[in-house]
């Protein structure tokens, strides 16, 4: 069976139909559709993680989840500490022809960095680039700062000529109701070129034959199409009309691993899923808050049964969690996953000598299309509190609803899952979670805490540029953490992906993005 | 008449507005959509930022204000998520949702009106007691599990038909249709049916009940008792005179056809509006919410006035005021 998808009419008209009959064709069933063509368009990781096969960085992640180098072939830190200087790749092209060069950079940097760009938060650091030659580039910076890497693994390079033709130079502002030409088109450096894109039914990438890099690969043609409905997308897995996916529903992996065709490819995600609590004067109900409290929160911790979770809810497939960085993070150590152990009796008597009131009400919240089992580990969570003699009340809501009442503080107990994306470094949690909420850094901090020692340390890790001594101030950070319990970690959350017999090569990251340029299928 | 007309298109107006209010005071509780739009490292001023340029800030009267000027002159906006001229996006799907919707009302009424006759002539056989009892299964199963059931047996078992999709389209001008390549009809299969399973089942229950009624007119008698063949009373005779009502149900089915497309469009990963829809929800993405439910409430609303305004000229007593309220509403 073959359900091949044409072009455009005009050409199928003509009679010139998608007869391109590649060989080595991997059709990726993905449980939601990319946003637009356009990585800069949607602060949407997946949407990135996709046209990274269009478009590459500077840099990239390897198969170990290491920085090397991609577009840029080596850098320095200049003596004034602030500037970077890149060497570029020499030799590279553009999919439609026109070579890579310094402008290309730095026109993608201001892109990206434009007020309008939903994606500005990636480039924290930024302040201008500048071009030196053909080939160099000197990108300077607010301040020392040792993450720059980091950050531009995800900042995709554009053609200048490209942009300046069809006026994108900017990204496109939906404020200003007018269309962008990069949401339907794409021109990159990277080992796939966009052929055709239907939005929500199929998007076709076929092999760059010029790439710069040797292929890993031996793709001759992706076929993305979103199947939104986990059921249907098992059923087209099974039937074969799929043979890759990156979301298997952890409810049907038995049923996936016992077909005789389809083999599930599992493991343990980035994204710890923690538990944060207010910092308020009071909680949501009026009532004074015992949460500020260190004993509370320790009572809280203790109340939970990381086991039973693990075992029932997350059926034996995650990973519990001391800590609340995932192990492959820089700035983890052993020691910071060390568990308190469940003891209801230890929680109740914490409660009892910090004062809080038997029925103690207050607002649990949770989303219900977050994640890996929210709603029912939530549920779990309740009634082990309720145990204690806490009376949580649970409420449970799609993202877009619960994201705007946590940031405005109407909530009073949460979850929240971190990944630590895309920098992968236990910086971006302790900038963005713990840090106390001023300027730029601590968004995420939604229970409202501070902690001027803890800052102190992250601000120094912000400006350490040597890795040993910026991975200890953040595990010192990470201890201070754990010790005051600011949050609580459960679990880094299953994942798993499918693929059927044909596909022979599929690397599963931890980050829980495909890189298709690393997989092989059945000649 | 004239009168009638400015009458019954004032209204439709008035319903297209209230539509567009209750919709507006609606999206306040899906949430926020900036908070889908940046990533994770947006400071809190990006978002705000962005909040004020998308005009979120403003109250809700000056936001319907703005946004029904601009519906009165075609203009809906860009889609938050897909970056897409609103009316594009949805020109773009509405030829997938009329495939299915087309189908599935042919199917419905090539297997219901039969079934009906079959019903209403062997009124007491096991046969059309088997119906009738299968129509009840029609009507009272989801159209989602109808959808999975069908292709958990055609897809993955028996592998004769896609499992999603809308396989290979022919472009038409600015329209696209499945029906003129062979792997566009096998991809309507298993859809159409799906959405089709309570059509069949309402239109079989209405041909026989009308011809049950049909049956017991005195022509009827007197075509029989002039020796005109049973099955020529009964296919042709009778069952002309049940059509008239099927045919208005039909035709005033099909609003509701394109709403309930919206189940079967997301089990089979049908890319038409109704999967648009299900999207913007998820990604609280307000000028595509707005503007499908304003074709879907004008699609009602049109079809509705339409056959009101057809009633009215087809039987005068109808444009009386106070006869209207028994006009063909519903």
């Amino acid at each position: 069976m073959q359900i091949r998808h044409v072009l455009l009419a005009t050409a199928a008209i003509a009679g010139l139909a998608g007869t391109a009959q590649a060989e080595n064709v991997l059709k990726w069933g993905a449980n939601r559709d990319i946003g637009s063509l356009d990585p800069y368009s949607y602060g949407d990781s997946f949407t990135i993680n996709v046209l990274n096969h269009v478009y590459e960085g500077l840099v990239r992640y390897n198969e170990d989840l290491k920085i090397e180098p991609a577009l840029a072939e080596s850098w320095e830190i200049m003596d004034d500490q602030v500037t970077w200087r890149f060497k570029l790749r020499e030799g590279v092209t553009f999919h439609n022809g026109n070579p890579f060069t310094a402008e290309d950079v730095v026109a993608s940097l201001t892109r990206v960095s434009d007020d309008t760009s939903p994606l500005k938060g990636n480039l924290p650091a930024y302040v201008s680039s500048e071009v030196v030659d053909d080939h160099t580039v000197d990108i300077t910076l607010n301040g020392t700062y040792p993450l720059l890497l980091n950050d531009l693994t995800n900042i995709h390079i554009f053609d200048e000529e490209w942009m300046t033709e069809n006026d994108s130079l900017l990204p496109t502002d939906i404020g200003g109701g007018v269309e962008g030409f990069a949401t339907y088109n794409a021109n990159g450096t990277g080992p796939f070129i966009v052929e055709s894109r239907q939005p929500d039914a199929k998007t076709v990438f076929v092999v760059n034959p010029d790439w710069w890099d040797e292929p890993q690969h031996n793709l001759d043609r992706i076929e993305l199409t979103p199947v939104n409905s986990a059921a249907t997308r098992v059923a087209a897995l099974l039937s074969g009309e799929i043979n890759f996916t990156n979301d298997a529903p952890v409810q049907d992996l038995p049923r996936l691993a016992a077909a005789p065709n389809v083999e599930v490819l599992e493991g343990v995600d980035l994204r710890t899923v923690m538990v944060g609590f207010p910092f308020r004067e009071k909680l949501t109900t009026g009532e004074d808050n015992p949460f500020t409290d260190n004993r509370v929160r320790e009572a809280l911790y203790k109340a939970i049964d990381l086991d039973l979770i693990h075992e029932k809810v997350m059926r034996g497939k995650s990973r519990i969690a001391g800590a609340t960085v995932a192990p492959p993070i820089p700035g983890y150590v052993p020691e910071l996953d060390e568990l308190p152990g469940f003891d209801p009796d230890a929680a109740k008597a914490l409660l009892e000598e910090a004062g809080v009131p038997e029925g103690l009400e207050f607002e649990f919240s949770c989303i219900s299309d977050g994640l890996v089992n929210e709603e029912q580990f939530c549920q779990a969570i309740a009634s082990m509190w309720s145990r204690v003699g806490l009376a949580p009340k649970l409420d449970v809501a799609p993202r877009a609803v619960q994201s705007p009442k946590r940031t405005n503080g109407k909530t009073d107990v949460y979850i929240l899952g971190w990944a630590t994306l895309p920098m992968l470094d236990a910086y971006s949690p302790l900038l963005q979670i713990f840090h106390t909420k001023e300027g730029n850094s601590g968004v995420f901090n939604w229970g409202g805490w501070s902690f001027p020692e803890l800052d102190a340390l992250v601000q120094q890790a912000g400006m350490e540029l040597d890795l040993d001594k910026r991975l200890s101030l953040e595990t010192e950070a990470l201890k201070i953490v754990k010790d005051q319990n600011i949050m609580i970690p459960l679990h880094q959350q299953p994942m798993a992906w499918a693929v059927t017999d044909d596909v022979t090569e599929m690397p599963l990251f931890p980050d829980n993005k495909p890189r298709l340029w690393f997989a092989q299928v059945a000649e | 008449m004239i009168a009638f007309l400015i009458k019954r298109i004032a209204n439709a107006a008035f319903v297209m507005l209230a539509v567009a209010l209750l919709a507006f005071i609606i999206f306040r509780f899906f949430g926020d959509p900036v908070e889908m739009m940046v990533n994770e490292q947006a400071t809190q001023a990006d978002r705000a930022e962005l909040r004020e340029r998308l005009g979120l800030n403003d109250g809700l009267i000056t936001q319907y204000t703005r946004f029904v000027t601009n519906a009165v002159q075609g203009e809906f906006g860009i889609s938050y998520r897909n970056q897409q001229d609103v009316m594009v996006l949805i020109k773009d799907r509405f030829p997938a949702t009329f495939d299915l919707v087309l189908v599935a009302t042919v199917i419905s009424l090539v297997v219901g009106i039969p079934l009906g006759v079959i019903t209403a002539i062997y009124r007491e056989s096991p046969i059309a007691n088997a119906l009738q009892l299968g129509s009840i299964v029609g009507v009272s199963l989801p159209s989602f599990v109808v959808g999975i059931l069908l292709i958990l047996a055609f897809s993955v078992s028996l592998g004769w038909l896609p499992a999603f999709g809308r396989g290979e389209t022919v472009d038409i001008g600015w329209w696209s249709t499945g029906l003129l390549t062979p792997s566009g009809r096998r991809a309507l299969v298993l859809p159409s049916i799906s959405l089709a399973t309570f059509q069949i089942t309402l239109v079989m229950r209405l041909v026989r009940a009308e011809m049950l009624e049909t049956l017991r007119a005195d022509y009827i008698k007197f075509a029989r008792a002039r020796g005109v063949p049973t099955s020529r009373v009964q296919w042709r005779h009778a069952l002309r005179n049940c059509l008239m009502p099927v045919i208005t149900l039909t035709g005033m089915q099909i609003g509701n056809l394109i709403a309930f497309a919206l189940v079967t469009e997301t089990v089979f990963q049908w890319p038409g509006m109704g999967m648009l829809f299900i999207q913007a929800v998820t990604f609280v993405d307000i000028p595509v919410m707005a503007a499908y439910l304003m074709i879907v409430a004008f699609i009602f609303v049109a079809l509705n006035t339409v056959v009101d305004v057809t009633y009215a000229w087809v039987d005068p007593r109808l444009r009386d005021d106070t006869a209207r309220a028994g006009g063909a509403n519903g």
